[in-house]
């Protein structure tokens, strides 16, 4: 099973290897891919439908208790024959759609990353896994809407798939981390036995926000259907494999899967039934004023996808029937309409709807395609879209307040069958055609996916007895707990249900026939989008944009003085937290320590305080220098006093030679200058301050604390013993710690070959008007001590 | 021993003239900035160690190791090292920047942001 999640991310990575190779024959061979996936997947039917669930457990990140687990089910297997299925046929058509983009190999890699990612993400068990895959669809997804990515809009289109997917993905990791905290796993199948403890765990509505809000997203529901639409921008292709037949029914297929373990329940109802309804008649609604075939395919697949959360919420065992059903076969028809727009779109260069017609004779194959997708999307006996209508508005009818969701059905059943003729009648049979060049029907691998979709969708209309005792009903069976004897839809004779569908039937024709009077109605309406949620996506990115260009002048301001500021307030900010927590007490710190001091160090402080104020203050270089070596040799005495005559040797010496070093190099500079303002200066001397008395705080702190002497102790007791010396210090230096003394060493070698090339290096100023840069002749410096 | 007080007043005050400096635009008072941050790094960790009157780290020479109290011999071997990197870091910046001045004319960090030189 691994296997054959894992082949497709590999075969991605050959497919630029597969297209050089197989040239005009590239669509057979990457198509057999899907195919061999699909028989291998059809081959569980037999197991699937005697109502076994299989497992496959593979050990991944075992001490977190993340495996890398697989389950088939029903549910799981219809998406895998489904993503396997229009995957064969979207391999075949992008051959010859995108025939000599120089990319094509690129193409395929992300095609087959993508069909893997959605394997994996339905045939997931482990909630963290199936997070892991959610998220690799979304990322593969950019990749292939953004695939023109020259064109700004695909790349703007790319770009908001990817943030709104990604955020809603976001959510629902919080959520997989909540429901693990609640019932202790991750793995799905244990959830579901767990299920009471998480429907009464406090944190259920929090899950239930968080997943509905990552379901919204993929699924794209109000308020986030949006990104759909736009993504459009994606090549033909595309548009058909992830935003009509597999990646936007990933949330439907995610409240599917996690219905037996959080349904049911009153808050679940509440939610999803309103999201779907309202998400149904937004995408309804739209799809009515839009004039490019794909983007009316794209909003009635957000009224679709509305329809099929509306049927998850109810819950019932008719109800997910229906959505099964009806999920199938808007994968069949969308997938082939989409199919047929691309073509089109190949043929004649335009996807405008009120320029299309006349197609029908000298494209005949794809016209067939069309029509029979037309069929069953406008829901016409006996396709499978009649099956799915007449179960969604039985469902609506004996469900949840009928007055209210029976009419939102109807009149999405409207849409969909008006606006399905629209893509796939109008441009064949319209009298009137306005394009450019000489349309036929396409190479065999374009016309045989819509053709044989159409002919799918036709079949299972007419044999649906198998198709449900094979998929749909254990597809059922792994949704709900308790699953009765769920039988075959049959003919009931005349009934409400069929008279709605003979009421959606007649007024979709209406639609279809009154379309391009009815548009110019209701393109006023057009700029309501204006005001709509992709305005509040414009919106917060436009915002997030400019708190991030103020946040970057603000920390990236290139003065060393704010870098140094923003460094300095943050560590006295942390170290006055560290020192309020630990609720240090003054007196303890300060008054009862005072009185050890002597006289003689009092003023060797004195006076290296007093020197350090003249530094700091002095207005010319020697006074400042000078000052500068007072403080050095009182630091030194300050050592000799406290038992370290070695390294206030070593200060002498050094603070002798760098005060000659001063001297002789900065005093022909001016006279020191200030340039800040005294605002400035009062700014940073409030912060130098603040860092001092909170270095002293630190000093008195850690002064209190007992030390650990167990170093002190080893070198007191090997100093002579192991080499040889009775200066500790010394011993320690070039003995125990040599190294660290060569690097030492050699640091001050590099320092002093650095010192050496500056002073020899001639003036930048002398040298440039003399032509080659570090050719002129270096001139020796009289700055050299 | 309760003389850390003094120290610490001392170092604290050498922390805030030597951050003070620091933060001057000029690069000469940077330098000097860091030459005194310098020193109140050493005497942090020297009073870190612990402070001992008249007890250096030595043996007298008839015993095989140091007994009773003495100076931790730890944070002056650290300090003694600092003072001299401290000074290879010192002495490169001095020479950097009276470069720079030549090169450049100013010893204002404001105008020295730029890496192409103006004529």
């Amino acid at each position: 099973m691994i296997v054959a999640v894992v082949v497709g991310f590999v075969l991605g990575l050959l497919a630029p290897l597969v297209v050089r190779v197989a040239r005009n024959g590239t669509g057979w061979i990457t198509g057999l891919v899907p195919i061999g996936l699909f028989a291998y997947f059809a081959s569980f039917l037999n197991r699937i439908q005697a109502g076994e669930t299989l497992f496959f457990p593979y050990p991944w990140l075992s001490p977190l208790g993340i495996g890398l687990s697989f389950r088939l089910d029903g549910l799981s297997l219809l998406f895998a024959l489904l993503i396997t299925g229009i995957g064969t046929f979207v391999c075949l058509y992008s051959a010859g759609y995108l025939a000599g983009h120089p990319d094509l190999g690129k193409f395929y890699g992300a095609l087959f990353a993508f069909m893997a990612s959605m394997l994996g993400l339905v045939l997931s068990d482990n909630l963290v896994a199936l997070f892991v895959f959610w998220e690799l669809t979304s990322v593969t997804s950019y990749l292939l809407i953004g695939f023109d990515s020259e064109r700004e809009a695909a790349r703007r289109a790319a770009l908001q798939a990817l943030l709104v997917t990604g955020a809603g993905g976001l959510a629902l990791l919080a959520a997989f981390v909540l429901m693990q905290q609640a019932a202790g796993s991750f793995e799905i199948a244990i959830l579901v036995e767990r299920s009471p403890d998480l429907r009464t765990s406090p944190l259920y509505a929090a899950i239930i926000f968080l997943v509905l809000t990552g379901a919204a997203t993929k699924s794209a529901q109000f308020p986030f259907h949006f990104w759909l639409p736009n993504a459009m921008e994606a090549p033909t292709p595309v548009s058909t494999y992830l935003h009509a037949a597999t990646m936007v029914k990933g949330g439907v297929y995610l409240l599917a899967r996690l219905s037996p373990v959080l349904g049911g329940t009153d808050l679940w109802r509440d939610w999803l039934i309103p999201l779907g309804t309202v998400t149904m008649l937004t995408g309804a609604w739209l799809s009515l004023v839009q004039v490019d075939l794909k983007r009316i395919l794209a909003h009635t697949t957000v009224g679709a996808l509305g329809a099929c959360v509306l049927l998850i919420g109810m819950g019932t065992q008719g109800s997910l029937q229906a959505c099964m059903v009806f999920l199938l076969a808007h994968g069949l028809y969308k997938g082939s309409l989409f199919l047929v727009a691309g073509i089109v779109d190949h043929e004649t260069g335009t996807r405008n709807a009120a320029d299309l017609g006349r197609l029908g004779r000298a494209m005949p194959l794809t016209c067939i395609g069309a029509l029979l997708a037309a069929l069953s999307s406008a829901g016409v006996y006996p396709f499978l879209g009649f099956l799915g209508k007449e179960l969604l508005y039985e469902s609506t009818l004996v469900g949840f307040t009928p007055v209210l969701l029976a009419p939102c059905a109807v009149a999405a059943g409207i849409a969909f069958a008006g606006m399905g003729a629209v893509v796939g009648v109008r441009p064949f049979f319209s009298a009137q055609g306005r394009f450019s060049g000489q349309p036929h029907d396409p190479s065999p691998g374009m016309w045989v996916g819509p053709v044989l979709l159409g002919m799918v969708g036709l079949l299972f209309g007419l044999f649906h007895g198998p198709l449900h005792s094979a998929l749909i009903t254990p597809a059922v069976r792994s949704c709900i707990l308790q699953a009765g004897d769920i039988p075959t839809p049959s003919w009931h004779g005349l009934d409400v249900k069929l008279a709605l569908s003979a009421l959606s039937l007649l007024m979709g024709g209406a639609l279809y026939w009154k379309w391009s009077a009815l548009r110019g109605r209701l393109c006023r309406w057009r700029n309501v989008g204006r005001y709509g949620p992709a305005a509040g996506y414009d919106h917060a990115l436009c915002l997030l944009e400019a708190f991030a260009r103020r946040q970057t002048r603000f920390f990236q301001s290139g003065r060393l003085n704010v870098y140094l500021i923003i460094v300095i307030c943050t560590a006295v900010a942390l170290l006055a937290c560290a020192l309020v927590r630990d609720n240090i007490s003054f007196s303890d710190l300060v008054l009862q320590r005072w009185a050890d001091v002597k006289t003689y160090e009092a003023v060797i402080a004195a006076i290296l305080l007093t020197a350090t104020v003249v530094t700091v203050r002095a207005q010319s270089m020697l006074v400042a220098v000078v000052a500068l070596g007072v403080v050095g040799y009182c630091v030194a005495v300050v050592y000799l006093l406290f038992s370290a005559p070695d390294v206030a040797m070593t200060q002498f010496a050094i603070e002798t030679l760098s005060v000659i070093l001063l001297m002789v190099v900065l005093l022909r500079l001016p006279r020191l200058r200030t340039f800040s303002t005294s605002r400035q200066r009062l700014r940073d001397a409030l912060v130098a301050v603040s860092a001092g008395l909170i270095t002293t705080l630190l000093v008195l702190v850690v002064t209190t604390q007992a030390r650990n002497p167990k170093l002190a102790d080893f070198y007191a007791r090997n100093s002579l013993v192991l080499a040889k010396g009775r200066n500790v210090v010394n011993v320690i230096l070039v003995d125990f710690r040599g190294f660290d003394t060569l690097g030492e060493i050699t640091v001050l070698a590099v320092a002093a070959i650095g010192v050496y090339s500056l002073v020899k290096l001639g003036s930048h100023r002398d040298r440039i008007p003399e032509g080659p840069p570090f050719g002129g002749e270096a001139r020796g410096d009289d700055v050299s001590p | 021993m309760t003389v850390e007080v003094e120290l610490a007043l001392t170092v604290g005050g050498l922390y805030a003239a030597g951050l003070y400096m620091v933060l001057r635009r000029s690069i000469v008072k940077l330098v000097i900035g860091l030459a005194l941050l310098g020193h109140a790094a050493n005497l942090l960790i020297f009073t870190m160690g612990g402070l001992v009157r008249g007890q250096p780290p030595l043996m007298h020479p008839w015993d095989t190791r140091l007994w009773g109290r003495f100076a931790d011999p730890v944070p002056e071997a650290l300090i003694l090292t600092a003072i001299v990197i401290g000074f290879g870091v010192q002495a490169f910046a001095i020479v950097l920047i009276k470069r720079i001045y030549l090169d450049m004319g100013t010893e204002d960090l404001r105008e020295l942001q730029s890496t192409d030189i103006t004529p």
